[in-house]
């Protein structure tokens, strides 16, 4: 009997705390969903609502926001100088740091520690302020407000990452198929491209999301290096939406939503790498 | 003759690399050292050598750059504690249920998907004292005295910015804990509970000392992020010092953009750069000792 009222007491005691836990964990996942909804549901109000409407949808939704902000608000262009970054930098990321890790991990000539060392090193000095000699430089260069000025600083920005995430992999990667791939007299570019990268492709996929993520969000780099507005990537052109149209914010809603909308996509569909990368980063800075 | 072919060969490989990286990361270090010795606006054809003058401004007279520090360390001293306490509680609540858990990983990690712009415009909106979502809820549920130029006020600016950076990050912490608590083998806990160990206890005597190497590498990673954090207090504030609310980074960009002072932004970045370098190798001595321990 009075075993069996403890027993009572424990459940729900148990069930009890069970429900705090769950309404906490609840509660902050709101708390991260919320913003993107309020962004969402502004885009949609018009410049005389969006100050007064306080609904998190509103009844009438205008989804001409996103036509005016693609044309007027300069986004369309905002929109594709991003792609066109992400895509050309994360295609010069995996070809350069796969070439490398490559040597690192397989084949042997001096200096070879040497070499990855240093880029080990970048990776553990901080250097804050880093985009005050890259304006000079490209300045010097003729490559400021240029976009393959912009492509080449960031493909170095991920360089380092990149390469000791491959050679970590290449090095746990048995070299049976490289091997029989020599035997038959394929040269070594040959190897590193019909044979080693095939093979690493869960690890290249770490580096094109994260890369991606990383290219698609830089700011400070595009805000110094770029003077026209047509060669502004998105986060810059918000900033300077922003800057602007100071009151017109359905419109710039409208621009967050267009930002954020790929990101979201590619974090949804490719979030187990994104995780694994994001650890391994973390446990190597 | 054919082994130094080949040794040849096997340098082109790594040549790309090393070429980008030579010119866009140890040119601008060696530029960095080079400028910050010089007095120069970013434009015109000469500069001025002016020995340690730059840093000895920086470090004695710069009536701006120590607040910033302050205002720095302020918003890491926040992330140390609400994030990474928020996001220890939330890996413990995941730890036991495997599936919610990655249920709430893909939630808990759009924030540090966004980017701070992103992030803070957003924000910013909320916070707005006119039209924004906070005061029109604080005047709803009767609060309404509290309602305020959240973003526009010295007491209040750098608090809201502050946790607004803990929102974007505790998601980082989190995943780290949780794969540090899914590596705890469960016969210790087993074991604990044999012997009688309450809740209370296991979790004191047998979660904490087994992940303190996983709390050292998330507050080494918290403190040289939140240091660093800079475009989320442009974004939310313009960085602005007179609202309390600039930080080392938004000073060298003022000192370059602002001011064109680039031999005095390449001193700040350096100065700064060496106290994050002083902290990372105090954290790394400390997790050494308390490994021995």
């Amino acid at each position: 009997m009075n075993h069996k009222r403890n027993d009572i007491k424990y459940k729900v005691r148990r069930f009890s705390s069970g429900a705090m836990v769950n309404l906490f964990l609840l509660l902050i996942a709101i708390s991260c969903l919320f913003p993107l909804l309020w962004m969402f549901g502004s885009s949609l109000k018009t410049q005389a609502t969006v100050f007064s409407d306080m609904s998190i949808i509103p009844k009438v939704l205008h989804w001409g926001n996103y036509y005016r902000a693609w044309t007027e608000g300069n986004f369309g262009v905002y929109f594709l100088n991003s792609v066109l970054y992400t895509v050309s930098v994360v295609i010069g990321i995996v070809l350069v740091s796969s070439l490398a890790a490559y040597a690192f991990s397989r084949l042997q000539f001096p200096g070879k520690n040497f070499f990855f060392y240093m880029f080990l090193a970048a990776m553990m000095i901080p250097l804050p302020g880093s985009f005050v000699p890259l304006y000079v430089l490209m300045d010097k260069l003729h490559l400021r407000n240029t976009p393959h000025g912009y492509i080449l600083c960031l493909i170095n920005v991920g360089l380092s990452l990149s390469i000791f995430l491959l050679k970590t992999f290449f090095d746990k990667m048995p070299t049976d198929l490289e091997d029989a791939a020599r035997i038959d007299g394929c040269s070594k570019l040959g190897i590193w491209w019909n044979v080693a990268l095939p093979l690493a492709k869960p690890a290249l996929a770490v580096i094109v999301i994260f890369n991606s993520l990383n290219v698609w969000n830089e700011y400070i780099l595009a805000l110094i290096l770029f003077d026209d507005a047509k060669f502004m990537p998105l986060q810059v052109g918000l900033a300077t939406f922003h800057g602007e149209f100071v009151t017109q914010y359905h419109l710039l809603m409208a621009g967050v939503t267009i930002t954020v909308i790929p990101i979201l996509l590619i974090y949804i569909f490719m979030q187990k790498h994104i995780v694994k990368g994001l650890t391994a980063g973390a446990i190597v800075g | 003759m054919r082994l130094k072919r080949s040794t040849a060969e096997n340098y082109l490989f790594i040549l790309p690399a090393v070429i980008i990286f030579a010119i866009f990361y140890i040119y601008p270090f060696y530029a960095t050292f080079n400028l910050g010795l010089r007095a120069w606006d970013g434009v015109s054809p000469v500069s001025q050598l002016v020995g340690l003058r730059n840093f000895k401004e920086v470090l004695f007279q710069d009536r701006l750059w120590w607040p910033s520090m302050w205002h720095a360390t302020y918003i890491t001293l926040i992330a140390l504690t609400l994030q990474n306490a928020l996001a220890l509680a939330l890996a413990l609540a995941c730890d036991r249920q495997i599936k919610l858990g990655n249920f709430y990983r893909l939630i808990f990690f759009i924030p540090p998907v966004l980017s701070e712009v992103v992030v803070g415009l957003v924000w910013k909106w909320i916070y707005n004292g006119d039209y924004g979502l906070l005061n029109y809820w604080l005047t709803n549920i009767g609060l309404g005295h509290l309602a305020r130029s959240w973003l526009s006020n010295p007491q209040t600016a750098l608090t809201c910015v502050a946790v607004i950076h803990s929102w974007k990050g505790f998601g980082w912490g989190f995943i780290i804990l949780l794969a540090g608590l899914q590596t705890i083998p469960r016969q210790l806990y087993e074991a604990a509970r044999v012997d009688g160990a309450n809740s209370w206890q296991r979790f004191w005597h047998v979660t904490i000392p087994l992940m303190v190497p996983v709390f050292v590498l998330v507050s080494i990673l918290t403190i040289l992020g939140s240091m660093q954090a800079f475009v989320l207090i442009l974004t939310m504030t313009g960085g602005s010092p007179a609202l309390g609310c600039s930080v080392p980074v938004t000073r060298i960009l003022g000192s370059m953009r602002a001011s064109l002072r680039f031999g005095y932004a390449c001193a700040q970045g350096i100065i700064f750069g060496l106290i994050l370098l002083a902290l990372s190798f105090m954290q790394i001595r400390i997790s050494k000792k308390m490994k021995q321990a």
